[in-house]
């Protein structure tokens, strides 16, 4: 084995740090407490560097940018603590559309989600369906020569900043659920759509977004209709190659590292003296470790033109389960001190810790939950029977 | 960056893969236990393929391979839980060729007439205590403060008897002092930590794999016990952990190898997460093989006593853990004078 990047990869981290260093600041991290997690200057400055086209595959269109490369943005920027939520979301619906879009999608809408000027988001929970997400009842209805949508979708997180939802809609409810579904990207600002925030235990918000008597030209179908799960695999492929999520704990473990060194206990020692915080810290650096052995060997596959299923799952339900564990062993070691929120001033490093904590639990439950992912290792790698 | 075997590292694999499972059954494992921990027959097999020296410098008599290879075949050994110490002859002969001055030694410990070893606990009053193969070794090197010793003589033969079954004895060193590379101990112990990550690597997914077939046969309320989400959340958990591990040795051979300035760092990390991660398999496999997983016929057991075992040869693993903190924020004295 060799766990080398190449020179030219290298020379890429360096420029991401750079970049970070330059264009990231306190202020732009400290905007994210409005609940929306996007930096729109930041955006746009990566938008400008060919950043955002770059995990695209060239065939495509796109910037065709290594998946070491890929792998390496992500990685500087969740080391940085820059939002990649957004910015995933939307370089996956580009990919998407570029694999399963019309002339009209990928002329008209991919340049603009690519250079940074428009947003997307994902529609496919229902207030009915989340896990089993192929059950999505959303109706499309030929409409003449378009489609008329009506229904719900819950978790549509950006809706509300964003310019098109990527939606799962049922086309044909008389057929098994897998087969009977259509993607459509709509353009949020269609008569008939209705935003409602979700505000959630964290900082972020999220949206439930509502279609009712929704008209739309048969131009923003995407893939075949009835063809929905193909695209459906597609977004998944992409969501597991592209988007970030294995780094969420280093800044968890610098923002502890940081109190352990530097609070003074009742008794007059330091946190970092105390040889059960020091094991609790070797462990989280252990787990980023691991998290960062399956990132590297997730974009090696990529790189290779290998198509994963199981490394995905695994990676996103070891990072996420671990930072849970992370940001409760350290919000701990804090204390009473530790439920301070960003609104104290007295709050730790801004309150970065408790952020983290109330936030964490969603991490096991968005993009797969823990147990569906579990399923997914059982049955695609250990070969045991689907059982649910 | 490669991260799955090349095709060099998959054909030795594939070698000792056969190797070990014709000649390491669990009949093999058996036998040896009650012997000490040891098989004879199965250590001249290794040596016939060139396994003991397979890492050392050809011109020693050696394969000129690497540590990168050495761990596919721990990995493999592992997985048999194969009763002859490769692990420690292997680093402990690389150590004394780099050592050098030793040729006629190390080209007999290359062929495997010699067995060689590492007391990795520190010497008091020149007792080196719970060596591994510290029963069946007759060369055994060991670490004092001024750097490293070399002993030759008859092992004991008898094993401390011990959960493992592993072939420990304490063993008195005669004080010959044949370097004083402190830095060159400390690597070799770190390949001893990748090694034997790599090793638990095979025995977790082993055993992982000896539950998901027993699974399939196993019928509880009218249907395989495979078919129920409590075990395979299980052993999904289990599974998930070990591919990590297997990421994290291999990926500590290679920088040990290359010379990786986080080299050490990392193969202390590989350990500790590979011997809990296998502990932790072998914990879910014994729950899901029921009472059968804890009889002495069934295999499971001896996979979890050698899960149990291997680490604590080094000592408590939150020493390790305690090595590592100070490693990365200095030692907690450090902490107090500044």
């Amino acid at each position: 084995m060799d766990f080398s990047f190449p020179p030219e990869a290298e020379a890429f981290r360096q420029e991401v740090r750079d970049f970070l260093a330059t264009n990231l600041t306190e202020d732009m991290i400290e905007a994210t407490h409005d609940g929306t997690m996007h930096i729109p200057g930041l955006h746009r400055a990566m938008a400008d560097r060919g950043w955002l086209a770059g995990p695209v595959p060239a065939a495509l269109g796109g910037g065709g940018r290594s998946p070491l490369e890929s792998v390496i943005l992500n990685e500087e920027m969740q080391l940085a603590r820059a939002p990649i939520d957004a910015m995933g979301v939307t370089v996956i619906v580009a990919a998407i559309l570029l694999e399963h879009g019309n002339d009209h999608l990928t002329q008209h809408v991919v340049p603009r989600l690519l250079d940074g000027s428009s947003l997307a988001c994902f529609g496919y929970s229902e207030p009915e369906f989340g896990s089993d997400v192929a059950s999505a009842k959303t109706k499309a209805e030929q409409d003449g020569d378009g489609w008329l949508i009506n229904g719900a979708k819950m978790w549509t997180t950006m809706a509300h900043i964003a310019d098109y939802v990527l939606l799962l809609t049922r086309t044909d409810p008389d057929v098994p659920k897998h087969k009977g579904l259509t993607f459509f990207l709509v353009p949020l600002d269609t008569p008939g759509i209705e935003i409602q925030p979700v505000p959630t235990m964290a900082i972020e918000r999220s949206n439930a977004t509502f279609y009712d008597d929704v008209r739309l030209d048969d131009a923003w179908r995407v893939g075949d209709v009835h063809g929905g799960w193909s695209v459906m695999k597609t977004a998944l492929k992409y969501e597991r190659g592209i988007a970030g999520g294995q780094f969420p704990s280093p800044p968890v473990i610098d923002a502890a590292l940081d109190w352990a060194q530097t609070h003074t206990r009742p008794d007059g020692t330091k946190p970092i003296e105390d040889p059960t915080v020091r094991e609790k810290l070797v462990r989280a650096l252990i787990d980023v470790e691991v998290c960062r052995g399956f990132a590297y060997h997730c974009a090696d596959l990529a790189n290779e033109g290998v198509m994963f299923g199981v490394e995905g799952s695994m990676t996103k339900l070891f990072a996420s389960e671990s930072y849970k564990r992370h940001c409760r062993d350290f919000h701990d070691m804090m204390g009473a001190e530790g439920l301070l929120t960003h609104e104290s001033a007295d709050a730790h490093l801004g309150g970065r810790i408790e952020e983290n904590l109330r936030h964490s639990p969603v991490t096991t439950i968005y993009g797969g939950t823990s147990e569906i992912n579990r399923n997914v290792v059982a049955e695609g790698h250990l070969g045991m029977p689907r059982a649910r | 960056m490669q991260t799955r075997f090349t095709e060099d590292e998959l054909a030795v694999q594939d070698a000792f893969r056969t190797f070990f499972a014709n000649e390491s059954p669990s009949t093999v494992v058996r036998e040896a236990e009650r012997a000490g921990g040891f098989s004879a027959d199965l250590w001249n097999g290794l040596a016939a393929m060139g396994g003991p020296g397979m890492a050392l410098p050809g011109s020693v008599g050696g394969g000129d391979a690497t540590l990168c290879d050495l761990a596919v075949v721990a990995d493999v050994y592992g997985a048999h839980l194969a009763p002859v110490p490769l692990v420690e002859h292997a680093v402990a002969a690389r150590l004394l060729a780099t050592i050098g001055g030793y040729d006629e030694l190390v080209v007999e410990l290359a062929n495997g007439g010699s067995l060689a070893t590492m007391a990795l606990r520190p010497l008091v009053d020149g007792i080196a205590r719970f060596v591994p193969a510290g029963a069946v070794a007759d060369v055994v090197l060991g670490h004092v403060d001024d750097g490293i010793v070399l002993d030759r003589s008859m092992p004991p033969g008898d094993a401390l008897p011990n959960t493992g079954g592993l072939p420990l004895a304490h063993r008195r060193l005669a004080n010959n002092l044949i370097s004083v590379d402190h830095v060159a101990w400390s690597h070799a112990v770190d390949e001893w930590r990748a090694l034997t990550a790599a090793a638990y690597v095979g025995l977790g997914r082993r055993v992982i794999e000896m539950g998901v077939e027993y699974s399939r046969e196993r019928i509880q309320f009218g249907v395989p016990i495979g078919t129920f989400q409590a075990l395979q959340q299980g052993y999904a958990d289990a599974s998930t952990r070990m591919e990590g591990a297997h990421l994290l040795a291999h990926r500590a051979a290679w920088a040990l190898e290359t010379r990786q300035p986080d080299a050490s760092r990392l193969a202390g990390i590989a350990l500790l997460f590979a011997a809990e991660a296998a502990r932790f398999a072998t914990d879910r496999s014994m729950q899901y093989h029921g009472g059968y997983g804890f009889s002495e016929e069934y295999d499971v057991q001896l996979y979890h006593r050698r899960a149990t075992a291997w680490i604590l040869q080094l000592g408590d693993p939150s020493l390790e853990y305690a090595r590592l903190a100070d490693a990365e924020f200095g030692p907690v004295d450090g902490g107090k004078a500044a």
